[in-house]
């Protein structure tokens, strides 16, 4: 499971909590053994809680080697270096290691004494962008292999889908929506969920116009949507579901928005395009047979059935 | 102008070096080396070495045996009047030495707050080698406290929290990651502690009095035989000298040696073909 959420929405809190290095009140029992109970004033310490957490900078200890991390919750990691291919490096120092090193360190060392739970703490942000997105294949890799329970704190929406099978959204304390990754795509809960989901929202007045709902922007353009809504409400479309052309083309779609073009970004295979006020993914083929440019202009295409729309008051 | 103001500063600082350098080589110009040494071999100075030397040693393993944990405890943990105790810890700095001798006195004195219990039960300290380790301690631990505090204080705290979610006990958690981590921090300060404590004059005489080969160490040696025989206070002068030259380079250059160990293998690790 991954826990989701911008800075300071009380991710790390939950984990620490979670650890016992942090004071909580609450319940918390795993495996039916109970680590938290307020009520019964039980707070298990940190050390007796069977836990293994990987921390946002790995934080290994500096003076001691490899080997000597993973075995210092207990000894006999000989086959932990093994199955994370670090036995070359068993005695190098952690200054000596890449990041992609170092965290596979921390998460040998927080698997040796076989915790019940397994806690990670953006496990990806301590990384450059170019070896982030091989570690995170990596890593999601070795959770599998660790066959545990598993909780990954991040801010980031595609490591949490990558890396978790349910994920759980958390905004100032609070848990917004809880679901696979597919889930929160399908159908935010809110707009917040859906911009944290790479979605593009735009805002503006609703009204009734005959079977669908128009959404009035500030700049004037409508909107359509197949989702009932009223007054103040919100339009969500994913960038994959906009198509983006040189003039305005006779097609099915409901939507025709022409605008600048802002930003072509290339994202591996594909390049985002920053278009007004949407954000399109396309492929580098249609990106170079329609011969886009920054600063010359494009018309991006979304079906009425492809646009949710949600209430503004749930964005608070 | 400018030029002006730079040619006052160079020689302001060597004034200042000059006032602090030239006493110090003239404790060596008086007598001839030869005679130094000479003077070192009798029998007060080598009496005065003993008690030196037996009663540091004792004050300085207590200190760190008592100090250490406590300064671990102190700098990990912010509490309620915590300055007030910090406050306290350093007043003893600030104190006269006479007056701390004075106080110890008080203490731990035949009249004393505590002196009258541990004399009915025949125990009687003042002016003993037991006063002088007393006295070497309190001028000690001060300063041994406030370094070490602030040693631990720098120790990353995550890296203890992580050790705690390994499963270590308080004790593991201490002796295998905050120790080692604040160690080079309390070798300075238990170096600069040492050097102190050998030096103290004040409360030891104050305290423990001027005996010698029973109470009178190498700083009261040097304030006896001043008018009895100047070689000998010489000598002992010198030895501090070379003592405490040898200590401020090793303080000095221990920390630019592991600075360069640390830039040895940043360098390494970047790359690749000695990384591993």
């Amino acid at each position: 499971m991954a826990l989701v959420g911008p800075s300071g929405a009380g991710k790390t809190t939950v984990l620490r909590a979670l650890a016992g290095l942090r004071r909580a009140r609450g319940r918390i029992s795993v495996d039916g053994h109970a680590w938290l109970d307020s009520a019964r004033g039980l707070d298990l310490p940190a050390e007796e809680r069977s836990v293994g957490l990987v921390f946002e900078e790995y934080d290994l200890v500096p003076h001691l080697s490899v080997r000597k991390n993973v075995e210092f919750g207990r000894k006999g990691g000989a086959s932990l270096l093994e199955r994370f291919g670090l036995a070359p490096l068993a005695d190098a120092k952690p200054r000596e290691l890449s990041g992609g090193e170092r965290q596979r360190v921390a998460l040998a060392r927080a698997l040796a004494p076989d915790p019940a739970v397994l806690l990670l703490d953006e496990p990806l942000s301590a990384l450059d962008a170019h070896t982030r997105g091989e570690v995170r294949t990596e890593l999601q890799q070795l959770l599998r292999e660790a066959d545990r329970p598993t909780l990954v704190v991040t801010h980031d929406f595609e490591d949490a889908a990558t890396l978790a099978t349910q994920v759980g959204v958390l905004v100032q304390g609070r848990l917004r929506q809880l679901g696979t990754p597919a889930e929160l795509v399908a159908s935010p809960a809110d707009p917040f969920v859906a911009s944290l989901t790479g979605a593009n929202v735009l805002r503006g007045r609703a009204r009734r116009a005959h079977e669908l709902t128009e959404l009035e922007l500030p700049t004037g353009e409508l909107i359509r949507s197949t989702d009932p809504a009223e007054g103040e409400a919100v339009a969500i479309v994913y960038p994959w579901e906009v198509t983006l052309s040189r003039t305005p083309p006779d097609d099915s779609a409901q939507n025709h928005i022409t605008g600048v073009v802002a930003s072509l970004v290339p994202v591996g295979n594909r390049v985002r395009a920053r278009v007004g006020p949407l954000t399109a993914e396309i492929t580098n083929d249609s990106s170079e047979r329609l011969g886009l440019q920054v600063g010359g202009t494009a018309v991006a295409s979304f079906k009425a059935t492809a646009t949710r729309l949600l209430p503004e008051s749930l964005s608070r | 102008m400018k030029h002006a103001f730079t040619a006052t500063a160079v020689a302001a600082a060597t004034l200042a070096l000059a006032f602090l350098v030239v006493p110090v080589v003239a404790l060596f110009l008086r007598v001839p080396p030869g005679d130094l040494i000479h003077a070192l071999g009798t029998s007060a100075a080598q009496d005065a070495l003993v008690v030196s030397l037996k009663t540091s040693a004792i004050a300085h393993v207590a200190v760190l045996l008592v100090g250490t944990p406590a300064a671990y405890a102190i700098g990990r943990r912010r509490f309620r009047g915590r300055a007030l105790l910090l406050s306290l810890i350093e007043l003893p700095l600030v104190l006269p030495p006479a007056v701390a001798g004075i106080a110890l006195l008080v203490t731990f004195g035949r009249l004393g707050l505590l002196g009258g219990t541990m004399s009915a039960l025949g125990i009687d300290i003042a002016f003993t080698q037991v006063a002088v380790i007393l006295a070497v301690a309190f001028v000690e631990t001060p300063l041994y406290l406030r370094a070490a505090i602030a040693s631990f204080e720098g120790v990353d705290g995550t890296l203890l929290d992580a050790a705690r979610t390994l499963r270590a006990r308080p004790f593991r958690v201490f002796a295998r990651v905050a120790l080692p981590l604040a160690a080079g921090g309390l070798g300075a300060a238990s170096a600069l502690a040492l050097a102190r404590g050998l030096g103290e004059f004040g409360a030891t005489l104050l305290f423990a009095g001027s005996l010698q080969g029973v109470t009178q160490t190498l700083p009261l040696a040097v304030y006896a035989q001043f008018e009895v025989n100047l070689d000998i206070a010489l000598a002992i002068g010198a030895l501090f000298v070379v003592f405490g030259a040898a200590l401020l380079l090793a303080l000095k250059l221990i920390p630019g040696w592991t600075r360069s160990i640390s830039l040895w293998t940043f360098r390494s690790a970047s790359s690749p073909s000695t990384s591993s």
